[in-house]
C-alpha cells in the first residue's frame, strides 16, 4: 500500500500501469524487432558476422555518417522473382480462404445448430488437431499422398486406378495442407458469430414466403458477414506468408514469398534482400489485418 | 368488448349452416412421450378473434405452430378456408405469423422488413411501395420506416412486426403473446387498437395468450386450455359466468370455490350443502349431477355482498349468508378486496367497488355478513 502511494505521489496509478503493460509487450516485441529488421533493411551486404553493413558510421572526428541504402527494395522490383512470389503468394492465400469458406461455413452452421450437449464435442474436435504440433500434422499429409501412400494403395486396391497418382509436391498438395491446417481459424470465429443468430428470423422468413434456402441466402448469410470476413482475414494473412507448408508439400515449383525470404536468409546470407521482403510483406498486409480489427470493432458493437 | 362493432358482427358459431374458415379437427402433437396437444378439434370462422389462453406449456404455442406450418400434427388436420394445410409448408400457407420475440430483421430497415414479404411474392415494385406505405400509416410508423429495429422501442417494434405479418394480406394473423413483451399501459393501449385494426382490415385473428384480461378484451371467443386440450371454448361473459369446470372458473378471473354435496335436486332449483362454507347454498337454477356427487360452488368475489348489519336472506332460512371476520384488506383505489375468515376457517375473498370518497369503512377483525344471489353460483362437478 505503501509503495503504491508513493507511485501515485508521482503520477503513476494502478490504471495507468495496467493500460501500459500491453503497450510495453508490443514496444518489446513488435516495435523494437520492426525497427531492427527495417534497419537491416536500408543496409548494404557484406561479408561479416551479421553480414550487412552498419547504417550509422562515425567517420572521422566528429562526424557521423547515415547511409540509407534504397537498393535492396529496387533489387526487389527489377528482378520478377520477388513480384511473381508475392502475387503467387497472394493467389494461394486466396483461393486457400475460399476454400476454407465452402468447407467451414457448413460446419460452423451446423455446430450452431447442434443441440447444445454435443456442440462442445464438435468444437472439441475442431480445436482437437493443434494439440499435435503442425509440423507434425503436415509430415502425416506426406504419407497420405506419396506415390506409394495410404491414398494411391486405397485407389489401386479397389481398382479405381492403375497407376498411382502424382499428388505430393503439386499445388494440390499444397492446398490440401494449407486448408487442412487453417481451417479452425474460419471455423471458430464463423462459430461464434452463427451462434449468436436468432433462429426464429429464419421461421419469420419462411413464414413470409422464403423456402429454407431463400431464408439462408437473405437472411443468415448477411447476418454472418462480420463473421465471415473475421474468419477469412485469419486465414489470408497468415497463409500469405507461409512457408513450412508449401516448403514441405508443395515441391519446388512452389513459389511463396515466405520460401523466398527463408532462401535469402540462409541460403544466400542475403539478410538486407530479405528484410526488405519482409518489409514489403507487412506493408501489404497491414491493410488487412486493419480492415480485420474494424469488422472485429463492429461485431464487438453489434453482438446486440 | 371485442364486440364493440355491435350487433353487425353477429355469432357465427351459433349459426349451424356457417362455414368456419379455420377448422382444426382431432389435431395431436406428441413430443417424445409428451402429449404437447391431445385431440383439438376447433371451428373459426371468418373475421374472429379467437384467443387461445392457457397456462405456460398447455399447449396453446405448439397449435399456433402447427397452424402456421412449423410443426406438423402426429395426427388430424387442419383446414383454411376449404384447403388442407398437411403437408403445406410455412411459405405457401396463406397465414402469417407474428412472433412473441417479434423476429424483425436487424440487417433491414422498418421499411424493408415490412417489404420482405411482398417481395418474395414478386409483388410489383411500385404496389410494394404503396402497401408498405399504407400498412406503416395504418400502425403510425410511417415516420420511422427508414429506421432499424434496434434504434425502435418495444411498442415500436411490436407495431413493425404487426405490420409486416400484415402487408401480404393473410387469411388468418398468428399471433403469439402479441402484447407480451409490453408495459401495462401501452398493453391495454394497444389491445384497443389491434381490435380496431382487425376491425378495419377483416383479418381472421387467432391470439395465443397467457394473460386472461388480454383475451377478456381482445376476443370474440376463447378456448381455454390445459395439458394440452381445449377444456372450455366460448366468448369471454361464456367462460366467466358460465365456467364448465373448477379449472376455467379458477383460472379466469379469481373465485371462491365451495365444495359441498346436493341436498335437494329439484329442477328448479338446487340447495347444496357445504362444509367448508358452513352454510347451504341456494341455486335458483337445475343442475345435472348424479345424486350424492360431490360438486362445487363458484362464487365470483364481485358477486359476493358484505354487510355489518344481518342481509335478508336470498334463499329460504338462512341459506346464502354466513358470517366471518374480515381478516385482510386491499385497497385497489377503483375497488378493494377484502379476504374474510368463516368460522370454519375458510378464508373468503370479496371485492367492493369504491362508491364513494368517503364510505364508512369496513376495517380489520370487524364481524361481517356475506350474502349473494341465488344465481350468482355457478356449479360443476369436476
Amino acid at each position: 500500500m505503501k509503495s503504491l502511494r508513493s507511485l501515485s505521489k508521482i503520477g503513476v496509478s494502478g490504471r495507468g500501469l495496467v493500460v501500459t503493460l500491453p503497450y510495453l509487450w508490443l514496444l518489446l516485441f513488435f516495435v523494437v524487432p520492426f525497427v531492427i529488421v527495417l534497419k537491416i533493411s536500408f543496409s548494404d551486404i557484406d561479408l561479416a558476422i551479421p553480414p550487412y553493413k552498419p547504417l550509422i558510421e562515425w567517420i572521422g572526428k566528429n562526424s557521423l555518417a547515415i547511409k540509407v541504402n534504397l537498393n535492396n527494395y529496387a533489387f526487389l522490383f527489377t528482378d520478377p522473382l520477388y513480384l511473381h512470389a508475392l502475387l503467387n503468394s497472394i493467389k494461394v492465400a486466396f483461393i486457400s480462404t475460399l476454400l476454407c469458406l465452402v468447407i467451414g461455413y457448413p460446419i460452423a452452421y451446423g455446430i450452431a445448430r447442434s443441440a447444445s450437449t454435443t456442440r462442445n464435442v464438435l468444437l472439441l474436435l475442431v480445436v482437437l488437431p493443434f494439440w499435435t504440433s503442425l509440423l507434425l500434422r503436415v509430415y502425416a499429409w506426406i504419407g497420405l499422398l506419396k506415390a506409394n501412400g495410404v491414398i494411391n494403395n486405397v485407389l489401386i486396391w479397389l481398382g479405381i486406378i492403375h497407376e498411382p497418382l502424382t499428388m505430393l509436391y503439386t499445388p494440390f498438395a499444397m492446398y490440401i495442407g494449407i486448408v487442412y491446417s487453417y481451417l479452425p481459424f474460419l471455423i471458430l470465429p464463423l462459430y461464434a458469430n452463427l451462434e449468436k443468430m436468432d433462429w426464429q428470423l429464419l421461421e419469420a422468413a419462411e413464414d413470409l414466403g422464403c423456402r429454407p434456402w431463400q431464408a439462408f441466402y437473405k437472411i443468415t448469410l448477411p447476418l454472418s458477414r462480420n463473421g465471415i470476413l473475421a474468419g477469412s482475414m485469419l486465414v489470408f494473412i497468415p497463409a500469405v506468408g507461409e512457408f513450412v507448408i508449401p516448403a514441405l508439400l508443395g515441391g519446388p515449383n512452389a513459389l511463396m514469398i515466405g520460401r523466398v525470404l527463408w532462401d535469402e536468409f540462409f541460403s544466400n546470407r542475403a539478410w538486407p534482400v530479405a528484410s526488405a521482403v519482409a518489409i514489403l510483406l507487412l506493408v501489404l498486409l497491414v491493410p488487412f489485418m486493419m480492415w480485420y480489427q474494424s469488422v472485429q470493432a463492429r461485431e464487438t458493437a453489434g453482438a446486440r | 368488448m371485442a364486440n364493440s362493432s355491435g350487433a353487425a358482427k353477429a355469432a357465427p358459431w351459433q349459426d349451424p349452416s356457417a362455414r368456419p374458415y379455420v377448422e382444426i379437427e382431432r389435431v395431436t402433437k406428441t413430443f417424445g412421450d409428451f402429449k404437447a396437444v391431445d385431440d383439438v378439434s376447433l371451428k373459426i370462422y371468418k373475421g374472429e378473434i379467437f384467443c387461445l389462453l392457457g397456462a405456460s406449456g398447455c399447449g396453446k404455442t405448439t397449435l399456433l405452430r402447427m397452424l402456421g406450418g412449423f410443426e406438423t400434427p402426429t395426427s388430424g388436420r387442419i383446414v383454411i378456408d376449404g384447403e388442407d394445410m398437411t403437408g403445406v409448408p410455412p411459405y405457401e400457407r396463406p397465414v402469417n405469423m407474428m412472433f412473441q420475440s417479434y423476429a424483425l430483421f436487424p440487417h433491414m430497415n422498418v421499411e424493408q422488413n415490412v417489404a420482405f414479404g411482398l417481395k418474395q411474392d414478386r409483388v410489383p415494385r411500385s404496389e410494394i411501395v404503396e402497401r408498405v406505405a399504407t400498412m406503416l400509416e395504418l400502425v403510425k410508423m410511417g415516420s420511422f420506416a427508414k429506421r432499424k429495429p434496434h434504434q425502435l422501442s418495444g411498442g415500436q417494434r411490436q407495431r413493425v412486426a404487426l405490420a409486416r405479418s400484415l402487408v401480404k394480406r393473410p387469411k388468418v394473423l398468428l399471433l403469439d403473446e402479441p402484447l407480451g413483451a409490453l408495459d401495462k399501459k401501452l398493453r391495454e393501449h394497444t389491445q384497443f387498437e389491434l381490435i380496431g385494426l382487425q376491425d378495419k382490415l377483416g383479418v381472421t385473428f387467432l391470439v395465443v395468450t397467457h394473460d386472461q384480461e388480454e383475451a377478456m378484451t381482445l376476443a370474440s371467443r376463447i378456448g381455454v386450455m390445459d395439458h394440452g386440450e381445449i377444456v372450455q371454448a366460448g366468448t369471454p361473459p361464456e367462460i366467466y359466468e358460465f365456467p364448465s369446470s373448477k379449472f376455467v372458473a379458477d383460472f379466469v378471473g379469481s373465485v371462491n370455490m365451495f365444495e359441498g354435496k346436493l341436498v335437494e335436486d329439484e329442477p328448479e332449483y338446487v340447495r347444496i350443502g357445504s362444509a367448508e362454507l358452513g352454510a347451504t347454498i341456494y341455486v335458483s337454477h337445475g343442475i345435472s349431477a348424479a345424486p350424492e356427487a360431490t360438486v362445487w360452488a363458484a362464487i365470483r368475489p364481485e358477486k359476493i355482498f358484505m354487510s355489518t348489519a344481518p342481509p335478508a336472506s336470498t334463499g329460504p332460512g338462512s341459506d346464502n349468508i354466513v358470517r366471518g371476520a374480515v381478516q385482510d384488506i386491499a385497497y385497489l383505489g377503483d375497488l378493494s378486496i377484502y379476504l374474510v375468515k368463516l368460522a370454519t376457517g375458510k378464508v373468503v375473498r370479496v371485492t367492493q367497488p369504491n362508491t364513494s370518497r368517503h364510505a364508512e369503512a369496513i376495517t380489520w377483525d370487524q364481524q361481517v355478513y356475506l350474502s349473494w344471489d341465488t344465481s350468482s353460483p355457478v356449479v360443476v362437478t369436476r
